[in-house]
């Protein structure tokens, strides 16, 4: 479908107009007389009467005069929100569910209007497209789940009879924020691993022409998926970004960084099999594959689902879920994380010590980490194939380096583009 | 004359789905299910590391997340010869049934319950009244309070006052055929919005061994978590009082809310029990959370109810347990975008399967789909040449055959409060009913055996949950085969997977939901869902316009599409992918 308003263009994102109070108000600094609004109501009125059940209502209510929807109108502050679900596997709806900070049932009942998604909706076919395509005209909030698939000309995901991507291009279209929630809306996750048999590629490859905030994640957690809406809401505006794209509120700091197994790590105390003495008593899961050192994510701070556990504090070692193409670059899983410059600890064992109680007093047990760790380095090189993720980007471990000691420089996100741990 | 009517999205299910009808006179004649989205998670699986699999096919489905997972790490452990011990393997049936639990509760009350509730109606209901129904319907639900009813009955009004109806948006709230009374409306929204906060906690249970939800951690070979009452860092008593107190709690919702809820709403469709009926052939490997294949004592996880066996039932006869036999099972691609080698007629074990993508559809966007011979991204799998149902239905049936006496005794006293007879189960009303009986079944076995069990376990000193023997892969065969069937919330579930030098040579999941939504085979078979829809031709459909009666047949399947499109390309030759 083609809306029958003109296209913005690259629209400029203008969230603050969800902090006016009501739509009353902002009609009448925009000049808009009340009676002009009563007449406009009049012919909303004679549509609802013709049935429209959007806004039907028990037999007994009071029938809908304009008054009556002038009145309800000018009360309106509920952003419309168009929720998406395109090529994915609803985890990231389930996630929103369980989201313990600005619960469900806040967003869909009080904050937002959310008039589509297929997960949650009441209606469905015909009804649920109209309630899209009305929607899609006026000014929204976009929230994506799921891929696109470009192969088989968009056979691979259709909605109603559309494609997954003229779905998002006509909801993209005057949406005035755009939030791609997911691994798979963020970079295709899963199914755009090899050989991406459906040309799955994520949101901000389609949409090119407006700022698309990444919370990435498989799937991201559910309350940094509805702090995002709420930050938009409350804040009114976009919330600052890393160089992916990604809300640095959640996602400015490692899981290394703020991992209780840390001390471990810096101890050198490491699990050495699944179940075994180390793993029992907590220590660093680095040796058995761990992804935190290159993985930005709030896990161990937020946690999951009311702070029950997390991923590593249930033993496992963390995927990197929240890092682009992971199934791809982190695996295999349980390989550990390659030797890289700069984990040469000799030459930096004296910084080492600043993660320990005191230079002093720790020296030997510095000393007998380091070792340990020197020697299952050794090991794991020989072991198998290289991680992918040794041709690319990622902030690999570096003990001799803590967040202070990051380049000055730095982009907004911390991620100095060549690593630091050249400079170690 | 004939009518067409298209429901896609048909929404509040897992994925993509579109019903094609042709209607007359109010009734249904003709239907097509046709699963619109396909992934490929199978193709990408393999020349991975087996150990990874879990971690991509759990992505196939987010709704029952877990369940892929645990059936991958079973299948793995299967083919290179990995035994958990039986600590991990009764962790992973915790997870299973409180993972199942919580997906029905949320499949009643959010994807299910708003065909029949009406909410704007709810608006109008005298809370008093409300608490009075809950009560006559025997719900002891905590909630049951005028003051929460109040305060439901508030918010319903705020938002029907506000304009903006959010979710319920489009709703077919005029529809003649909402029945209950404002009062029981009332009550099944607050029980809504309870469920909302249940399914929270709930799924806790998962992520203390998992880590998160969706999406938890599993290990082939055990699991991760480590157990041990004398340590901070490893699952301790204080995790184990959490647990018990999640656990009771899930009992509790069960039989105080959801059972009784289930009872009373379809109590009030009760001809919902003559509608919605499909082929009566039941297949299943025993009640929820029971896995089937070879040695239960090595690689398979353990289950809560061994007493009921495999099984399948056939031409609705229910005094007839036929074995089960995975061989009788193969897939059939006559409806469905797929090319064989040896023609598009040919049935092939999932074994011996192949998935090779052909698009003939048109270029969307599309008006309609059913034209064409091939109309859907799902193949149709047969039991011995026969569609078959798989599900809460199958399992409690064959349970009820095999005469498992708290089935039978659950089954019995709602079929003597309904007027109804056990084979009236295969019915709209009837997975309904027969999802909310499995849940009772599963708390109580949650909280009388499996998690006892663990805790009893321990008591002993049995806090091993790792088989480290088969992690190197140099202790692997060099070729290795291994499957798993395990029964899913959706129904039944099996993966199969071929290790060769170390690597995923071949990987194939047969999920429930392909059972159910596949289309017609090679003999013109059609498959449950639109068997269900168009079998006897008179289904009823008043309003095109308002399809409120197919969309209760549907969701009484509960669908989880994402999980019905499975790939494979067990030859290892490249997928095609279709540019044209
Ligand atoms: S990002 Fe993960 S959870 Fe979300 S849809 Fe994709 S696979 Fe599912
Ligand atoms: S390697 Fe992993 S477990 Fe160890 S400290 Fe870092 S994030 Fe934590």
């Amino acid at each position: 479908m083609t809306s029958s308003l003109t296209p913005p263009g690259p629209a400029p994102i203008d969230v603050g107009r969800w902090r006016a109070p009501t739509l009353g108000e902002n009609l009448e600094q925009s000049g808009v007389s009340r009676r002009d609004f009563l007449a406009f109501c009049g012919v909303l009125a004679g549509i609802f009467a013709m049935g429209d059940t959007a806004l039907a209502r028990p037999a007994s209510a009071e029938p809908l005069t304009a008054e009556l929807i002038a009145d309800k109108l000018s009360a309106v502050t509920k952003p419309n929100v168009v929720w998406l679900q395109l090529q994915e596997c609803t985890g990231c709806m389930e996630s929103t569910l369980r989201s313990g900070g600005t619960t469900i049932e806040e967003a869909v009942l009080s904050l937002l209007s959310v008039n589509y998604n297929e997960l949650v909706m009441a209606a469905a076919g015909d009804a649920a497209n109209k309630a899209l395509d009305e929607t899609n005209k006026s000014d929204h909030i976009l929230v994506v789940n799921g891929s696109i698939p470009r192969g088989a000309n968009g056979a691979y995901c259709t909605i109603g009879g559309k494609s997954a991507e003229q779905v998002l291009r006509e909801s993209a279209e005057h949406a005035s924020a755009i939030l791609a929630v997911g691994a798979c809306a963020v970079w295709g996750s899963v199914q755009a691993s090899k050989p991406n048999p459906t040309g799955a590629v994520g949101v901000d490859e389609i949409i090119t022409d407006k700022p698309v905030v990444n919370i990435s994640g498989c799937p991201p957690i559910g309350e940094v998926i509805t702090a995002a809406v709420a930050y938009v809401l409350t804040q009114g505006e976009l919330p600052a970004v890393d160089g992916e794209g990604r809300p640095t509120f959640a996602y400015d700091q490692r899981i290394h960084d703020s991992c209780p197994r840390r001390p471990h790590y810096d101890a050198g105390q490491f699990v050495r099999t699944f179940d075994d003495e180390g793993a029992r008593m907590g220590w660093c899961l680095y040796d058995v594959g761990c992804k935190g050192p290159s993985t930005f994510s709030a896990c161990p701070v937020i946690q999951w689902n009311l702070h029950t556990s997390w991923p590593i504090g249930a033993g496992h070692p963390c995927i990197g879920c929240t890092e682009k193409h992971f199934f791809d670059r982190f695996t295999p899983f349980y390989q550990t994380l390659p030797n890289v410059p700069g984990l040469g600890v000799e030459a930096t064992a004296e910084k080492v010590g600043w993660g320990l109680v005191g230079a002093t007093a720790a020296g030997v047990g510095i000393h007998a980490g380091l070792t340990a760790l020197r020697r299952s380095l050794a090991r794991k090189r020989t072991a198998g194939e290289p991680l992918e993720a040794l041709g690319e980007k990622v902030w690999l471990p570096d003990p001799s380096v803590r967040p202070a000691d990051a380049p000055a420089d730095a982009p907004a996100d911390r991620r100095p583009a060549a690593g630091p741990s050249q400079e170690g | 004359m004939s009518t067409r009517v298209v429901i896609d999205p048909l929404t509040r299910i897992e994925g993509h789905l579109r019903i094609e009808l042709e209607t007359e006179g109010g009734a249904i004649r003709k239907a097509w299910s046709e699963t619109t989205q396909f992934r490929g998670i199978e193709t990408i699986v393999q020349d991975r590391d087996p150990r990874d699999a879990w971690a991509f096919v759990q992505r196939i489905c987010g709704v029952c997340t877990s369940v892929h997972a645990i059936a991958s790490v079973v299948a793995v452990e299967n083919a290179i010869g990995a035994n958990p011990p039986r600590q991990a393997r009764l962790i992973r049936d915790i997870v299973l049934a409180s993972q199942e639990v919580q997906d029905h509760v949320i499949h009643f009350y959010h994807l299910h319950a708003l065909d029949w509730v009406n909410v704007p109606s709810a608006a109008t209901a005298d809370p008093a009244k409300a608490v009075e129904f809950a009560r006559s319907i025997g719900s002891t639900w905590k909630g049951n309070t005028i003051e929460r009813m109040t305060a439901v009955r508030d918010t319903v009004q705020q938002i029907l006052d506000s304009g903006q109806l959010s979710i319920f948006t489009g709703g077919y709230w005029d529809h003649p055929d909402y029945r209950l009374p404002a009062e029981a409306n009332l009550m099944a929204v607050a029980h809504y919005l309870d469920a909302l906060e249940f399914q929270r906690s709930m799924i806790r249970i998962g992520t203390v061994f998992g880590g998160k939800n969706p999406h938890p951690n599993f290990l082939v070979g055990g699991m991760a978590c480590t157990i041990d009452l004398d340590r901070s860092e490893s699952i301790n008593q204080v995790q184990l009082d959490q647990i018990a107190d999640w656990v009771a709690e899930t009992r509790d919702f069960v039989a105080s809310c959801y059972l009784p809820d289930a009872l009373a709403i379809m109590g009030v469709y009760k001809d919902y029990f003559d509608i919605g009926a499909a082929q009566p052939n039941y297949l299943a490997v025993g009640l929820a959370g029971a896995t089937f294949g070879g040695d239960p004592g090595a690689s398979r996880t353990t289950s809560a109810h061994t007493e009921v066996k495999p099984g399948v039932l056939l031409d609705g006869d229910l005094s007839t347990v036929h074995p089960f036999d995975p061989t009788k099972i193969a897939e059939y691609i006559a409806s469905a975008w797929y090319t064989y080698q040896d023609g598009d007629d040919a049935g092939l074990a999932p074994a011996q399967g192949e998935t090779t993508p052909q698009y003939t559809g048109p270029k969307p966007p599309f008006e309609w789909l059913a034209d064409a011979d091939k109309y859907t991204w799902c193949k149709a799998p047969r039991y011995d040449g026969k569609p078959v149902q798989v599900g809460p239905v199958a399992r409690i049936l064959l349970a009820y055959a095999q005469g498992h006496q708290r089935t039978c005794e659950l089954v019995d006293d709602a079929a003597g409060k309904l007027g109804i007879t056990v084979d009236q189960l295969n019915s709209t009303a009837g997975r309904t009913l027969a999802r909310a009986v499995e849940a009772m079944i599963s708390a109580e076995a949650l909280a009388e055996v499996t998690f006892p069990q663990l805790v009893d376990n321990l008591k002993k000193g049995d806090i091993d949950v790792f088989d480290n023997s088969r992690w190197d892969p140099s202790t692997w065969p060099d070729k290795g085969e291994g499957f798993s069937f395990v029964e899913v919330a959706r129904g039944n579930l099996s993966h199969w997977v071929t290790v060769e030098d170390g690597k995923v040579a071949r990987y194939q999941a047969v999920v429930p939901t392909t059972w159910l939504a596949g289309g017609r085979d090679a003999d013109g078979q059609q498959g449950p869902y639109e068997e269900s829809l168009a079998g006897a031709g008179s289904h009823p459909l008043h309003d095109a316009a308002q399809p409120l009666e197919p969309l209760r047949t549907i969701h009484s399947f509960d669908p989880c599409m994402s999980c019905a499109v499975h790939v494979l390309d067990v030859e290892g030759a490249e997928l095609q992918v279709v540019t044209s």
